[in-house]
């Protein structure tokens, strides 16, 4: 089942299945490592409804919840 | 790439002080400079850090833009070793440029602790590229990058143009960066710092984060200021005293007006310059150890449900809450931010930080006319006035200025700078500012001399004065303010430094200091006293701060606004208050 990214829970693993994003944003998301087949863990959330931080490869990245909401993402079995 | 230690490897190289910060892509301006390599005189320039070839951020643009106009001898790549399972990509696509590549490795001490290893000699094979691996912090492998840098030169004595198709999308790179990194990286997929982790759960806890984070600007803020106005103080104690011993009795036998010309007016005006410099260098001193430890991306991450919804991030938050000390260097602390329209937009904010210029004449004010247990009331309403008036002027520009980058930070491990890092930081701010800003600030002092002691002979600053003309002339603006036009004149005189209001209107009553506090109650009930410190408190802080406005933002245009807006502003809530107070029967 995927489901988007924003909804991953703090230390939750999962493949990047799919980014539905223009051109310039994917591009920028592919600079930073979030690529189809990669995985993504969520670190935790910012307060308040805040962004999110999480680590893809070897990079920590904070990316707020609506371009999170973009990225299509599923849960890899617990590890 | 950003982030990555180009511009601690470009110190290293020119000796020269470029800017280094533990921020993705710090380097603003393109510095370059001339050096001795491979027995010739070569220009390094140290361009911004991007992540990507292709991209639209202002960054990328600047380098693209670059590369298609300028024929070099050779790239210097600097990447992270800890990320090269990304950050090769770049490399890839430079490589189609066709240029002399040398690809760097730097922080091969951090990928180690890791448990990455690299193998070079696959990766100058694919690439096409030498390869080498550094630690550009502590020196480590520096010898031989020169090395390789000159032996590129020699071979490439000559300055070519990139292939032009490199600056075309190329949609093969994605499977080629994967069999790249398969082949020469070794790493584990999903990296465990645990020296990271650990205080990432104290720094950015749910609950914890935020009050740690006050905690720790509070303890920033009092750090700068405690440092930093003892040294101001020791510095106008340096100036009162050079004119005493050396100004006064070289200008003993000189015309008046020339003497109160050089003191009041050139002395004065450089002396203004001097004494914004202790609190310029200290606060770069510690604000390069929160850039370059990475808590400031971290700053980002706890202030941006916040902030975000303004138009602005944690960071102009940030750079806000400095600005309560002085404007000035927050100003000059918003080229961390890499979107123009989000630096413009916390500069265009900025300056309604209540400073501590003007919490002085604020103090004073307030002691002459509120009663001892009315005045600390009045004071933090000024705060609460500064911070909404703050907000209400970011969300009514926030479409003015609406940043196109989407927000995505990395959040980088938590980094000690050098002792050598943070003075060469230090030491370059200082240097911008008075290269930048001081001549602007001298001749506006002047200027504000020539009008309260012109035509030959008047009282200063009285109504005869030209200032005084000016003051009748616009008495209509300022009477529904409660604002009489000998008030207005400090006001004018205020436009140059606040800390000089209360010794203008001393000068304008012609009283003491010490019997200005009577001759102000005299004058002004207490509406027209809080209308009057509203309107200081809104409108344009000082000269310095417009003069770093302008040199921030190269723009004129955007420096017309950032004066227009707050005199508009200013005006505006004056007026709001003074007639709903008075209506009320105040």
């Amino acid at each position: 089942m995927d489901t988007p990214l924003d909804q991953l829970l703090p230390r939750q693993t999962a493949e990047i299945q799919s980014i539905q994003a223009e051109k310039e944003f994917s591009r920028r998301l592919f600079a930073l490592g979030l690529r189809p087949g990669q995985l993504i863990r969520v670190l935790r959330s910012g307060p308040l409804k805040g962004p999110l931080h999480v680590r893809v490869g070897h990079t920590d990245i904070m990316i707020r919840r609506q371009d999170a909401r973009r990225i299509q993402v599923r849960l890899a079995p617990q590890t | 790439m950003p982030n990555t230690g180009k511009s601690t490897l470009f110190n290293r190289l020119t000796g020269a002080a470029a800017r280094i910060g533990n921020w993705p892509g710090i380097t603003v301006d393109l510095l370059s400079a001339k050096v001795l390599l491979a027995s010739a005189m070569v220009e390094v320039v140290d361009l911004p850090g991007i992540y990507n070839l292709h991209g639209f951020s202002d960054d990328e643009m600047v380098v693209r833009h670059f590369l298609e106009t300028q024929a070099v001898n050779g790239l210097v790549v600097v990447l992270n070793a800890t990320q090269l399972d990304r950050q090769l990509s770049l490399a890839l696509q430079l490589k189609r440029l066709g240029l002399p590549l040398v690809v760097l490795l730097n922080m091969v001490d951090e990928a180690k602790r890791l448990g990455i290893r690299v193998d070079t000699e696959a990766l100058a094979r694919s690439l096409g590229a030498e390869v080498a691996l550094l630690s550009a912090k502590y020196g480590q492998g520096f010898e031989r990058v020169r090395g390789l840098i000159e032996n590129l030169l020699r071979r490439h004595p000559a300055a070519q143009r990139g292939h032009a198709e490199a600056f075309r999308e190329d949609e093969d790179i994605e499977a080629e960066l994967a069999s790249l990194v398969g082949q020469s990286v070794h790493a584990p997929a999903l990296l465990d710092d645990t020296r990271v982790q650990a205080l990432d759960r104290w720094l950015l806890h749910p609950w914890l984060g935020l009050p740690i984070f006050f905690g720790a600007m509070f303890l920033l803020f009092q750090l700068v200021y405690g440092v930093g106005t003892p040294l101001q103080d020791l510095m106008e104690w340096l100036l009162v005293h050079f004119q005493r011993l050396a100004l006064d009795p070289l200008l003993a036998g000189a015309p008046p007006l020339l003497k109160s010309f050089v003191e009041d007016g050139l002395f004065n005006g450089v002396g203004t310059v001097l004494t914004f410099l202790p609190i310029i260098v200290v606060f770069f001193l510690f604000m390069a150890v929160v850039e370059d430890s990475g808590y400031l991306s971290r700053a980002a991450f706890l202030m941006d449900a916040v902030m975000a919804r303004l138009g602005l991030d944690g960071r102009s938050f940030v750079m806000q809450l400095m600005g309560f000390g002085c404007n000035v260097p927050a100003l000059m602390g918003t080229r961390v931010m890499r979107s123009r329209a989000l630096r413009l937009l916390t500069m265009l904010v900025l300056p309604f930080s209540l400073c501590s210029a003007r919490l002085q004449v604020f103090l004073f004010l307030t002691t002459a006319i509120f009663s001892p247990r009315a005045a600390p009331v009045v004071m933090f309403s000024l705060y609460l006035a500064s911070i909404a008036i703050a907000f209400f002027t970011a969300l009514l520009w926030r479409k003015r200025f609406r940043s196109h980058e989407p927000l995505l930070l990395e959040l980088p491990p938590y980094r000690l700078p050098t002792l050598k890092q943070l003075v060469l930081q230090a030491w370059q701010q200082s240097g911008h500012f008075l290269k930048g800003a001081s001549g602007f600030i001298v001749i506006g002092v002047m200027l504000v001399w020539l009008l309260t002691h012109l035509p030959v002979g008047v009282t200063p600053a009285s109504e005869q004065s030209w200032a005084g003309a000016i003051a009748n002339w616009m008495a209509p603006a300022f009477q529904p303010l409660g604002i009489d036009a000998l008030q207005s004149i400090a006001l004018l005189f205020g436009f140059v430094a606040k800390e000089v209001m209360i010794g203008a209107l001393a000068v304008i009553y012609g009283v003491g200091e010490d019997a200005l506090k009577a001759a102000l109650a005299a004058r002004m009930d207490w509406v027209s006293a809080y209308s009057f410190m509203l309107f200081t408190l809104v409108y344009t802080p000082c000269l310095s701060t417009v003069a770093v406005l302008k040199q921030e933002s190269k723009s004129w245009a955007f420096t017309a606004l950032a004066v227009a807006w707050p005199l508009a502003l200013a005006w505006g809530v004056s007026f709001g208050f003074y007639q709903t107070a008075r209506a009320l029967g105040f």
